[in-house]
């Protein structure tokens, strides 16, 4: 305790309490009172007088000719305003996130199922329904390329984009691929420093997003030409980018405010609705809203990528690993969306947090004509997850060791180096998590005495009293990058406001982030609180008319614009001072802002923030771009390709079945090391229900695609998990600071949605004792019926 | 065809109603009530659920002209009438249990239902009762919290008058 009693001393110490609601604390979520009320206005819930609603004509081909689309019965339908086919778009007729490929509406051949070839807007949405179904195309109906084999035979198969129209970096019906080599690679002679050696193959299936709130929006024609577009997606300035040229409008005749988002995910990240109803909007004159039913949001938006993949590992006979040899093969579907970045994650990362001196690996995607696959939580780190745990059971088993202790005997750290040559150079605590999860205490034994059924697998279904269950745990880590990477300048852009209103100061922050339900709101105010010393903060809706946020993904908003606003903050709070010492000719160098107040730690409270402030506020605006990385080389992988990695370990307790091939999660523990817990009830919230969709990958969630076409666009056939389904998860959350990120932070929402998937899986492999190489397991597997 | 009914304890009517149009979709595009949310309108998250003569239902699979003269009532109706926040309503913002909050005034209703039959569930009883509602954000261990929270708090409030 302090024993100096000046009294300037004191007073500081009185304000100096920081405010339960700055970083570090779990003040409430802003809108969440708006949210309980029903008065939060989501996307879907957009209205304006006189408005349309649009809807679009999706292929129910995966591979067709277009011969011919004859509208004029649709738009012969009372109550019908406009009909439009990619001749009635102005500008470009593509756009894509990194390659150009996607037509706005179909030209001449559809290339996945669900494809849009054609708008209506009409007065309610049952009259645009019954247009859409009288617009009248012939089809010349191909077979459609939908294996690896197929797609890797152009010349049998034929091509998904003919190579003359091609946009993509690669070849054939690749899209994208990234090899890496380090160490000696994987020849004969790495191979005979291996005392054992354990391969495999392994599948996952495609997943969707679910986000509960359907793609969805309002677009106003505006009086200068341009559109107003209210919108739920994850990156304002990267739809505008790609809508202005096929609008054929200046950029800045493209405005976009964020609507209330239902979730995201990645689903959000590409276009969906958003072109669409802007050329209705502009073609008739009125307001157009579109929401998608949830069929069409299934179509509409691209899915987790399915892979293949081939591991092959090397140990010591004391467990240390020699080498890995992997292949990876995604399905990018029918067009490129983020491919490429996703192929460059499972490269990069698809040897998992371990260190290992000699790998080979080699990432694809293919173009097919499957549902197009893009951006999904976990990013392309998750299906390498799924593979290279699974070989780390495999090993173990053949070593007869824990496979807790060989995951930590081989867990990366601090100092050490991923396989495309970057050294880690924050903590990478990969041991430490496991160890966690694993001395967490377990659920107590299932008590067949005192049963409640509805704790069962098949739960409510009274499907068993007990018989045939057993129990297996598992436990599984994984890592992720943070933020973008490859050389990409990801930066993120903040204004910061600081005024006297109603006798108080208050900060407002502006910025294009996405609110996709993650929390951020709630983090920028807590850090305008902390950084300038005020309670109230109010948030600017997101909208373009400030610099680009990026995109709410990769877990990198907290990271980035989170430090966006703090640099406007304390570019505002040098301001504050540089005022007051022009004003008032302060000359102490120790001012901070506490408490709506200017305080020096020598000289105690200065000045209040409302009388220095008077009636000039201080608006001030930054970009926070993060240190910059390189693209990895096309052959060897190598290169300082990711800005941060996050690393989340799980255990996992399940209940299976046998006699029903049921799986019943049981408990699902996660360890993570977030840096810091900005706001700690939101990243226990983000770990917890990054882990359920996890185990929806695991048991249950899978996009049925059979010869290119989506067998299961409901809720009613595509399960995510219910309440039922999902265990209590048990969180326990590390902070080791990383020096280069703002507060030490590190991102927290993707990684555990790469690990948790692999210790479910080899829960039920311990409970049963089957191989299981691919997710989701289903009844069949487990019951030998397949 | 016009429809008349309470909502929320005021009568409201709707012109021009379509055979087709579900009780969600009046209440969201032709009543101003849009807290009810569209996720599916087939009947499988229970992000529409709503109470119709104080049972709660998806209301995506009601007929609009299935509610003439009959009470609504939806989670803009489960705040006090001062406008604060009803006691579930408090304590799913207090657990952290809003995320996108999509899913959260279906949960609400289907919450509020809950504890008035049964004051102090066991979590296999809350599983139970909410496993129509879908919420692809939270992983469901705040809400798991929220309706502990409710429940507590409606206990320590004693029995309703
Ligand atoms: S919208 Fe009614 S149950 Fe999904
Ligand atoms: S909070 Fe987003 S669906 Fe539940």
């Amino acid at each position: 305790m302090s024993t100096r009693t000046i009294q300037g001393q004191k007073n500081l110490q009185d304000i100096k309490q920081s405010s339960p609601d700055g970083i570090g604390g779990s003040p409430l979520r802003p809108d969440g009172n708006l949210k309980v009320k029903g008065e939060f206005a989501y996307s879907s819930d957009l209205w304006h007088e006189d408005m349309l609603w649009g809807m679009a004509l999706r292929s129910p081909h995966p591979r067709a000719n277009i011969v011919s689309v004859d509208i004029s019965d649709a738009l012969k339908l009372p109550g019908v305003y406009a009909v439009l086919t990619h001749q009635d778009i102005p500008g470009s007729k593509f756009y894509g996130l990194e390659i150009q490929d996607q037509p706005a509406l179909a030209i001449d051949k559809v290339r996945y199922h669900g494809e849009a070839i054609a708008l209506v807007a009409a007065d309610h949405p049952e009259t645009a329904r019954r247009a859409v179904k009288k617009i009248k195309v012939e089809y010349e109906v191909l077979t459609p390329i939908v294996t690896e084999e197929q797609c890797l035979d152009p010349e049998t198969h034929g091509y998904v984009h003919e190579p003359h129209e091609f946009k993509s970096h690669g070849y054939g019906n690749i899209c994208h691929e990234q090899k890496l080599v380090s160490g000696l690679g994987v020849t004969d002679e790495v191979r005979a420093l291996a005392d054992v050696i354990v391969s495999g193959e392994y599948e996952v299936g495609m997943q969707d997003q679910a986000f509960l709130g359907p793609e969805s929006g309002l677009a106003v024609p505006a009086e200068d030409g341009g559109i107003d577009l209210y919108i739920a997606t994850q990156w304002l300035h990267v739809d505008r980018q790609q809508m202005a040229p096929v609008l054929a409008l200046p950029e800045e005749k493209v405005r976009l405010t964020l609507a209330g988002v239902g979730g995201a995910f990645g689903g959000r990240e590409d276009i969906s609705m958003q072109i669409h109803a802007s050329l209705l909007a502009l073609h008739t004159g009125k307001p157009v809203k579109i929401v998608y039913a949830r069929d069409e949001s299934f179509y509409g938006h691209v899915h987790r990528h399915p892979a293949r993949m081939h591991y092959e590992h090397g140990a010591t006979a004391d467990g240390k690993l020699v080498f890995a040899d992997c292949r990876i093969v995604l399905d990018g579907g029918a067009y490129a969306s983020a491919s490429p970045a996703v192929v460059g994650n499972a490269a990069s990362l698809g040897h998992g947090p371990y260190v290992i001196p000699n790998v080979k690996m080699h990432a694809i995607a293919l173009y097919s004509n499957n549902p197009s696959c893009g951006a999904m939580r976990g990013f392309g780190a998750v299906q390498a997850a799924f593979g290279y745990e699974s070989q780390m059971d495999k090993l173990a088993e053949k070593l007869g060791m824990d496979p807790v202790e060989l995951r930590q005997l081989n867990a990366m750290s601090e100092g050490d180096y991923m396989p495309t040559g970057q050294q880690i150079d924050s903590p990478a605590p990969v041991a430490e998590l496991l160890q966690r999860v694993k001395d967490m205490p377990l659920p107590p034994p299932l008590d067949l005495t005192n049963l409640d059924v509805r704790a069962l697998p098949g739960a409510l279904s009274n499907t068993s009293h007990g018989e045939g269950i057993v129990r297996g745990i598992g436990y599984s880590v994984g890592i992720k990058n943070v933020g973008f990477s490859e050389g990409f300048d990801d930066y993120s852009t903040a204004r910061v406001r600081l005024e006297v209103i109603g006798g108080e100061p208050v900060a407002m922050v502006h910025t294009a982030m996405a609110e996709v339900g993650q929390g951020g709101v709630t983090v920028h105010a807590q850090i305008a609180r902390t950084e300038l010393g005020v309670e109230q903060v109010t948030i600017h809706p997101a909208n373009t008319e400030v610099g680009s946020a990026g995109s709410t993904s990769a877990s990198r908003q907290t990271y980035m614009t989170g430090g966006a606003v703090k640099l406007a903050a304390e570019a505002v709070k040098q301001e504050v001072f540089a005022r007051g010492r022009k004003r008032y000719g302060w000359t102490q160098n120790d001012l901070q802002l506490i408490g709506g107040k200017v305080v020096s730690e020598s000289a105690g409270a200065l000045i209040p923030l409302v009388d220095l402030l008077g009636d000039e506020a201080i608006d001030l605006t930054r970009e926070h771009h993060h240190r910059p990385t390189v693209p990895f080389d096309k052959e060897t992988g190598q290169g300082f390709g990711h800005v941060q990695y996050t690393f989340c370990a799980n255990r996992a307790v399940v209940d299976v079945d046998v006699e029903l091939g049921l799986v019943k999660v049981v408990e699902l523990t996660a360890a993570q090391d977030v840096g810091k817990a900005l706001n700690p009830l939101s990243v226990v919230g983000q770990i917890q229900g990054g882990c359920t969709q996890a185990l929806g990958l695991a048991v249950m969630e899978e996009i049925i695609v059979k010869d290119g076409k989506v067998r299961n666009a409901s809720f009613t056939d595509y399960l995510i998990p219910t309440i039922l389904d999902t265990p209590p998860i048990p969180v326990d959350v590390l902070e080791l600071p990383d020096p280069n990120a703002p507060y030490g932070l590190r991102g927290v929402g993707e990684a555990p949605t790469v690990s948790a998937t692999p210790s479910i899986v080899a829960a039920i492999r311990q409970a049963t004792g089957i191989a299981l190489n691919r997710i989701p397991v289903r009844p069949e597997h487990l019951t030998g019926t397949l | 065809m016009r429809v008349t009914f309470t909502a929320n304890g005021k009568p409201v009517e709707a012109d021009d109603v379509w055979e087709g149009e579900s009780l969600l979709y009046v209440l969201r595009e032709r009543v101003g009530l849009p807290g009810s949310k569209n996720a599916c309108e087939q009947g499988e998250c229970g992000s529409c659920t709503v109470y119709l003569d104080g049972v709660p239902v998806c209301s995506c699979l009601v007929a609009a002209g299935q509610v003439q003269d009959r009470e609504v009532r939806t989670v803009e109706g489960l705040a006090e009438e001062n406008g604060e926040l009803g006691l579930v309503q408090q304590a799913f913002v207090d657990a952290g249990a809003v995320q996108c909050g999509f899913c959260t005034p279906g949960l609400l209703v289907q919450t509020d239902a809950l504890l008035e039959r049964e004051p102090q569930p066991s979590d296999n009883d809350i599983r139970e009762a909410l496993s129509g509602n879908l919420c692809r954000c939270t992983g469901y261990e705040k809400i798991m919290d929220a309706v502990r929270l409710a429940s507590a708090r409606t206990c320590a409030k004693g029995p309703k008058a």
